[in-house]
């Protein structure tokens, strides 16, 4: 078997080489030399372990080895996700940070792609595959199924973040929002992600506890939903089995309605089911108190899922779509509000008779901060994809504004929970380092977010109706330049507002390290499996 | 019929009927009689991991570490 690995490595590293050298473009040339060095250092590494005596791994308890590296990959693409969206951020709001030097590499356009992917893949990503991993485990009493399987996972996804990040830096893109990478990234992420649910799957299968619990439920959505979402927004053909470039199977309105059905399901199934999967386990136990209804949360989970899916059309109204469409992703749109209310409430309500720990445990104030901008979203979603105000809002900084108040409070605020809830207890400390560097995170983060919001709602509804003002013959009053005139001041409080929140992540990580290294350890975590019975 | 008539007619009839039976039923499946005992104790199972399941107290049990000696888990 050793052997076979070893022959494995070799051949890749090989065809990565020669791939390298007939490359059409860059970017497909430096991945070739990517796996090839990693091809070649796995090629290295096994050689040194042939013939040697294996280290035995004790698999009684928990496989909490890819969660403490997953904790850490999930801090550290956050900081670099926060950093790149401050960067450009400034460049929008100061243009002279587009270097001349840089251009090609570093302007907007190409740094863009590469904060939206580092934040939500591969910051989100990271966090919901550690907590999926600890979570499973604890809920089913199991350890993780599969053996190394979870490894591989994990470096695999790390592997996939470097492509697709070093990808966007050099222009391979298949231009599809949050779906930036190429076929050969799409077909990697494909393996490694049916490697997660097997192993999630799995573990479910051999679980000791009777009923799989409902943040189980959530997990497997995202999972298995993002899986069809990925597989076919990515159907392309590649041009050349040497080039990056692909021609996309869909074309026109057929191919702008799969892309955001993805699009919208990522944000769905991606940035809410599977983080609703955190909240159903890390609320409860850090509140101390089983979640506050259990048939809700039932309820909460069949309505999301069977509403979610129909809502990608609303980002097409008044395209070549056809009217009814768009009408149908309106309606459950907002029929999708009830549910997300559902689940919020739930949540709020956990706290019910232990309200005072807001006061007193900044990682509740975390989370409920976090679920507070959850019911936030969701009813400034819906309310947007209705098509009248849509014509107002669409295009403009508002929507930037609601993905953020959605993706720096609810999935940034209830991350930060779970990190700060999982760091003690991965390393065996009683509790993080410093209690008041969370109070610090948790107000620099909420500053942050409400600078963010407030600007671009102030800026999206200005320039909306700047470009639908007309005088009295009829003819728009404003130029396209006039609009990025006026928004400069808004853009540098959002500039301000990101730098807060980045601090925040950057005291996270102090804090994170300090854990690690002198907290006071904890007298016997159990890291047994201990089932119901 | 080309084939995007057949699949509207089925998605827009039997597709959409059966699917919405489904979604009722699980609501309803929610509330049957004995589910309150069985999910109260779902929702309580997160908690299991912290009860201290060891009921013996001698210096040898394997157990016992988990008690008073203090030990590095990293």
């Amino acid at each position: 078997m050793d052997y076979l690995k070893l022959a494995m490595f070799a051949v890749i590293a090989l065809l990565a080489a020669i791939a390298a050298n007939f490359g059409h473009d860059l970017a497909y040339s430096v991945h070739a030399i990517i796996i090839m060095l990693i091809a070649g250092g796995m090629f290295l590494w096994q050689l040194r372990q042939i013939d040697e005596e294996k280290p035995v791994v004790d698999t009684s308890g928990y496989m909490d080895g890819p969660v403490r590296f997953g904790v850490v990959a999930t801090a550290f693409w956050g900081v670099t996700g926060f950093l790149v969206g401050v960067f450009i951020a400034l460049q929008l709001a100061f243009p002279v940070l587009n270097f001349d030097w840089s251009e090609g590499y570093m302007n907007f356009g190409r740094l863009r792609p590469l904060h939206t992917s580092a934040v939500i893949f591969a910051f989100g990503g990271n966090a919901l595959i550690a907590t999926s991993f600890y979570v499973v485990q604890r809920t089913s009493a199991a350890r993780l199924w599969g053996g190394n399987l979870a490894w591989f996972v994990f470096w695999g996804y790390q592997l996939f973040i470097v492509l697709a990040a070093t990808g966007y830096l050099l222009g391979s893109t298949q231009s599809k929002e949050y779906a930036e990478p190429e076929w050969y990234i799409d077909i990697w992420l494909t393996i490694v992600w049916l490697c997660y649910l097997a192993v999630f799957v799995g573990t479910i299968l051999k679980r000791r506890e009777p009923h799989i619990y409902v943040a189980n439920w959530f997990y497997l959505a995202f999972i298995i939903t993002v899986a069809m979402l990925h597989v076919v927004n990515n159907l392309s053909v590649p041009v050349s089995i040497f080039g990056s470039k692909s021609v996309q199977v869909f074309s026109g309105v057929q191919d702008a309605m799969v892309q955001w059905w993805y699009g919208h399901n990522a944000v769905g199934f991606f940035l809410t089911a599977g983080f609703l999967g955190m909240m159903y386990y890390f609320v409860p136990k850090q509140a101390g108190r089983p979640i506050y209804s259990y048939k809700l949360s039932i309820i909460h989970f069949w309505a999301l899922i069977f509403l979610y899916i129909w809502a990608g059309p609303h980002h097409l109204h008044y395209t070549a779509l056809p009217d009814w469409a768009g009408t149908l992703g309106m309606v459950f749109s907002i029929v999708l509000w009830m549910p997300s209310w559902g689940g919020m409430i739930n949540g709020l309500m956990t706290l019910e008779g232990a309200w005072d720990k807001i006061r007193t445990d900044p990682i509740i104030r975390m989370f409920v901060a976090s679920l507070a901008f959850y019911g936030m979203s969701t009813f400034e979603g819906p309310m947007m994809s209705i098509r009248a105000v849509n014509s107002l809002s669409h295009y403009t900084d508002w929507t930037i504004g609601h993905v953020h108040s959605g993706a720096l409070g609810w999935n940034g605020l209830i991350t930060f929970g779970c990190l700060y809830f999982l760091t003690p207890k991965l390393w065996g400390r009683e509790r993080m380092y410093s209690i008041s560097a969370i109070n610090w995170h948790f107000w620099l983060a909420t500053i942050g977010i409400v600078l963010y919001a407030s600007s671009m709602w102030v800026t999206g509804i200005m320039e909306g109706l700047m470009w639908r003002e007309v005088d009295a013959n009829g003819f728009l009053v404003n130029s396209f330049a006039d609009t990025v005139a006026a928004k400069f001041p808004m853009y540098v409080v959002r500039a301000a507002g990101g730098g807060l929140y980045l601090i925040g992540g950057l005291i996270m990580v102090w804090n994170m390290w300090m854990t690690v290294r002198k907290a006071p350890a904890h007298l016997g975590a159990p890291n047994n499996a201990i089932p119901a019975e | 019929m080309e084939t995007y008539s057949i699949f509207r007619q089925i998605a827009d009839s039997w597709v959409l009927l059966a699917m919405f039976v489904f979604f009722v039923s699980c609501i309803f499946w929610v509330y049957r009689p004995g589910a309150r005992t069985q999910y109260a104790e779902a929702a309580g199972s997160i908690f299991n991991e912290d009860k201290v399941t060891c009921t013996k107290n001698c210096a040898t049990c394997a157990c016992k570490t988990s008690l008073d000696v203090p030990h590095d888990n990293a």
